[in-house]
């Protein structure tokens, strides 16, 4: 097959962000292109559609300043790469994979496509071993391991950077080292970023960055997730790393989607967003895991905010349909002074069960965790008829559950410092023992 | 016939082929990606490829096959995982590495492999599409060589084989062997269809007792994320008392089909001895692998469930889950700019959900046996949302539903089967059956029934009193219905219970019942007493 760039002036019809052009010969599906303006700058664009020599391409920067007669497409006859090799960790680039450091771009070891490759099942390996987050609601209850996807379901004014941040700087691995963190910004204000830049700089094991900010271009936002997780995978299965890929906010990039898809007169599907958002939630977050006989890891934690609070809202419905369970914070327990505010009730670690016992976390984790669970989650239903019938009206044992769950919030979920997952253990078991709920 | 693309949209591409059929399949592109023939329009043919189309350009060739897509049926498919095409998935790996590429088709069966055939018919004998022509040993199995086409034998012999080569010969020279193909999308034939006559244990005591299946049935599980769907298909699928299992994981996650074939490699078949890999056949066409393939993985797997089926087995599928199946259908539908139903389903979603909803049964094969093809299909409805159309095209067509409620599951109660919607159509059958492992099934279920009726309305009132406003009965019955749902009712999927046979399961209710008259007759005798001694 050759390789051969073509430049074409046949552009007939803009509407942002889609550009039609005619007479192209030998089109790509997916093919990378670059669009020239009138004024000699540069944007990406991909090939959607072809009908004959008809082409409908998508564009990820801003159309505005485009014409008809001189705006120049050039199609590169290959689908979207992005440069790899080590090089890479340590610097800040754009949606595009434009340098924002100042730094020359680095000399790639080699291309692979952004869009990146499923991996056959049968050659992934169980993901099960512990990452210590510092936080008791996440390591004593919903345990992270290595390979997984775990996101953050937070809502507007929830501190999910201040928890995201307290994740990133005190993540311990099972038998040390440290975590590359690869940071995709999404549609971020400059003030989100600045934070976050704060606490990449002190990730020992060192960060790759995308931003693409708020008041950057949308469409770029399909584009900035692909070659984040292209590096990871690369850093992770070539380099044998372990990589953190911390996305934010998913909300973001399925508006870009939904954009893309009103553009194209697609059948809107549920509050607007097109039918294939499973799919393509998919291709983004089942590229974490780890390879059978391979070192390194990709381990996957995009934040949603939940539109109007809403659980059942298609992004975070349709994402936890694809992770491996979620983080769900809770408007109420933040209220409450409680930090981190995680509600541990809808919270879930699908891959629990084997990253912890003994020789992994500790032999007596699974009763600790269960008993806390049970109690707590009766406590919390009891505290709904107490609203009805009062503390008086209730039976001694229901008003022991009630104490509790406010001993358990205050105790346990709510911290000040980082806690190792014994210092979380203890903390949980001596809870139980103090409400005689030990060993049941 | 060849022909070169003209037009490429996502899965979609045309084609100036002509004089091609529709539903044949055809060889897309340099890299000879699989796909089929969707629409037939004048010069024009519209081709739905089942595999990543990216890179893909416009004037690469297109040649058709002069084949339908086929499922290739024989021995070697036990303990085997495929993708949605029935491409090997563990072969994959060795020659293409961790990661899946475009194009390049694989032989699902192994090659290499030697087969002791022994056959049961003679030279001379008629045979008929279905009848046995011999047997292998497929692991626990007696794997019957079943014909594929009617005439007169003229040669068959026993002995090692692999599967190519041929295995005798019919009188009009046409070669036998041990694997033969079948279209997936075509319904295997049966001589007819028989009524339901045996129980399908499933090992879970919520299910067992209060909604039990029968072999030949069809249930469905709705839930949102996290209540718990994946845990009961794959906890079915380890102690359900069949002979073959087939296992579709369509549109789901890659994690989960490793963590699947880590323990079913471990575990033993609870019924029959052996691993339990041994029985099963895996189809993975996870949520990021190409989506035509997972909208036709659901069809592979039922055609192969058919073929062990036709050998007088007992079959059960499960498929995680059927709604990703749906969507499949409809992205491929509006790919193919179709008039769209409810929600953008197409309008033919629920005859196709219908039929096939109809593969499965008890029947008399072409053989002579009588096989059983039980279905058991996980529903993902959209924010839990039941009245969604995928849930209720399932509902017009399954003969049990078993709701998984969020509810529940927040309250970590697995499995969370809501016990007041569930039902199933099969129940009175079934508890016959059941009697025989334990004569007083009936009792107990209508017992357990009759008590957790009574708990809901009891708790109503729970909520306006309070406890402390209960009577001493009614404290009893929620404390005994506490006990019915903490010990009967859940049952732990990673613990040594995760398998419950009948009897203990009705010793486990029979405990708890007897706990409960027990205490009932403990305060008949309070109250008896206290009258006695109130008394002049
Ligand atoms: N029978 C069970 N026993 C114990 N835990 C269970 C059981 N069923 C479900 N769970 C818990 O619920 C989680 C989600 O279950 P899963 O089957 O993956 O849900 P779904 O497929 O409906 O999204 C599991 O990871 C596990 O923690
Ligand atoms: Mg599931």
């Amino acid at each position: 097959m050759k390789l051969m760039e073509a430049s074409y002036a046949t552009l007939r019809a803009v509407r942002a962000p889609l550009l039609l052009l005619e007479e192209i010969a030998g089109a790509r599906i997916g093919e990378a292109v670059r669009v020239v303006a009138p004024d000699g700058s540069e944007q990406a664009g991909e090939v959607l559609r072809i009908d004959s020599g008809t082409v409908l391409v998508q564009l990820f920067g801003e159309t505005a300043g485009l014409d008809l007669p001189t705006t120049r497409v050039i199609f590169s006859d290959r689908v979207r790469r992005a440069p790899l090799a080590p090089g890479c960790v340590g610097r800040i680039f754009d949606g595009s994979f434009r340098p924002l450091d100042g730094l020359p771009p680095y000399l790639p070891e080699r291309w692979a496509p952004v869009s990146g490759r499923p991996l056959n099942p049968t050659a992934r390996a169980r993901p099960e071993e512990f990452i210590e987050t510092g936080y008791s609601a996440i390591d004593g209850l919903n345990t992270l391991v290595k390979g997984q996807k775990l996101p953050l379901f937070t809502c507007a004014g929830l501190p999910a950077r201040e928890v995201v941040a307290g994740i990133l700087s005190q993540a311990q691995l099972a038998g040390g080292g440290a975590f590359v963190v690869v940071f995709v910004a999404l549609g971020l204000t400059h003030q989100e970023a600045n934070f976050y830049r704060r606490v990449l700089d002190n990730m020992a094991g060192g960060f790759v960055a995308f931003l693409n900010l708020a008041d950057q271009a949308v469409v770029e936002r399909l584009l900035a997730p692909r070659f984040g997780l292209t590096v990871a995978e690369y850093l992770a299965f070539e380099r044998g790393l372990d990589v953190l890929v911390l996305v934010t906010d998913m909300v973001n990039y399925c508006d870009a989607l939904r954009e893309v898809a009103a553009a194209r007169e697609e059948l809107p599907g549920r509050r607007g967003y097109p039918g294939y958002l499973y799919s393509d939630l998919a291709s983004l977050y089942e590229r974490a895991g780890r390879i059978r006989g391979r070192p390194g890891s990709v381990t996957l934690l995009p934040v949603v905010t939940m539109p109007e609070d809403d659980i059942t809202h298609p992004i975070p419905d349709l994402t936890g349909y694809i992770t491996e369970g979620q983080l769900v914070l809770s408007r109420d327990l933040h209220q409450r002074g409680i930090f981190p505010p995680l509600d541990v009730l809808p919270s879930l670690s699908r891959l629990m069960q084997h990253g912890i016992g003994a020789g992994r976390t500790r032999a007596d984790h699974r009763a600790i965790a269960n008993g806390l669970y049970r109690c707590y989650a009766r406590g919390r239903e009891l505290r709904r008829l107490e609203a009805i019938v009062g503390r008086d009206g209730m039976l001694a044992g229901d008003r022991r559950l009630l104490d509790f769950a406010d001993r358990f919030e205050a105790a346990f979920i709510a911290q000040s410092e980082r806690r190792s997952v014994a210092a979380t253990l203890d903390a949980g078991a001596a809870l139980l023992r103090e409400f005689g709920e030990e060993g049941k | 016939m060849n022909g070169t693309i003209t037009g490429i949209s996502g899965p979609t591409v045309s084609a100036d082929l002509v004089g091609v059929r529709l539903y044949e399949q055809v060889q897309v592109g340099h890299a000879g990606l699989i796909g089929e023939v969707v629409r037939l329009e004048p010069q024009r043919a519209v081709i739905q490829v089942y595999e990543e189309t990216r890179g893909l350009a416009v004037g690469e060739p297109v040649t058709a096959t002069g084949e339908a897509l086929m499922v290739r049926l024989g021995p070697g498919l036990l303990g085997g995982m495929f993708d949605g095409l029935q491409r090997p998935l563990p072969a994959l790996v060795a020659r293409d590495g961790p990661f899946l590429q475009a194009g390049g088709g694989l032989f699902p069966l192994d090659l290499t492999r030697r087969w002791h055939l022994t056959p049961c018919l003679a030279p001379g004998a008629a045979v008929a599409p279905g009848q046995i022509l011999g047997t292998v040993a497929e692991g626990p199995i007696q794997h019957q060589i079943l014909a594929a086409a009617a005439g007169t034998i003229k040669a068959l012999d026993g002995g090692d084989f692999t599967v190519e080569a041929p295995i005798g010969r019919l009188a009009d020279g046409t070669l036998l062997h041990l694997w033969q193909p079948w279209p997936a999308r075509r319904p295997r034939p049966c001589r007819r269809r028989l009524p339901v006559t045996a129980p399908l244990i499933t090992g879970q005591r919520c299910i067992d007792l209060l909604f039990p299946l029968v072999k030949g049935g069809t249930a469905i599980f709705p839930g949102g994320f996290g209540t718990g769907k994946t845990v009961l298909e794959q906890a079915i699928a380890k102690f359900a008392d069949v002979d073959v299992v087939v296992y579709v994981g369509c549109g789901e996650r890659g994690n989960e089909m490793a963590d699947l074939l880590d323990e079913f490699m471990a575990l033993r078949d609870p019924w029959r001895g052996g691993a339990l890999l041994e029985r099963t056949i895996v189809i993975a066409n996870t949520s990021n692998m190409p989506v035509a393939a997972r909208e036709a993985s659901i069809y592979t797997a039922v055609t192969l469930a058919e073929y062990y089926r036709d050998m007088g087995l007992q079959v059960l599928l499960l498929a995680d889950s059927i709604s990703r199946w749906a969507e499949a259908l409809r992205e491929i539908s509006s790919s193919l700019e179709e008039m769209p139903g409810e929600e953008g389903y197409p309008t033919y979603l629920g005859s196709r959900l219908a039929a096939y909803f109809e593969r499965a049964g008890v029947v008399e094969t072409c053989g002579g046996g009588r096989g059983s093809l039980s279905m058991l299909l996980s529903v993902s409805p959209p924010g839990g949302d039941l009245t969604e159309p995928v849930t209720q095209a399932c509902l017009r067509a399954a003969g049990a539903f078993f709701m998984l409620d969020a509810g529940l599951a927040h309250r970590r109660h697995f499995p969370a089967i809501n016990w007041q919607q569930s039902y199933s159509l099969y129940a009175q059958e079934a508890v016959g059956f059941f009697s025989d492992r334990a004569a007083d099934w009936g009792g107990l279920r209508q017992r357990c029934r009759e008590l957790l009726r009574q708990e809901e309305a009891l708790r109503e009132i729970a909520e306006i009193v309070g406890p402390e406003g209960l009577q001493e009965p009614d404290r009893l019955l929620l404390a005994s219905v506490g006990r019915i749902r903490d010990e009967f009712l859940s049952q732990n999927a990673y613990s040594d219970e995760a398998f419950s046979p009948p009897e203990a399961t009705a010793a486990c209710l029979r405990g708890i019942l007897a706990d409960h008259d027990r205490g009932v007759a403990g305060l008949a005798g309070e109250a008896a007493g206290a009258t006695t001694g109130g008394g002049p």
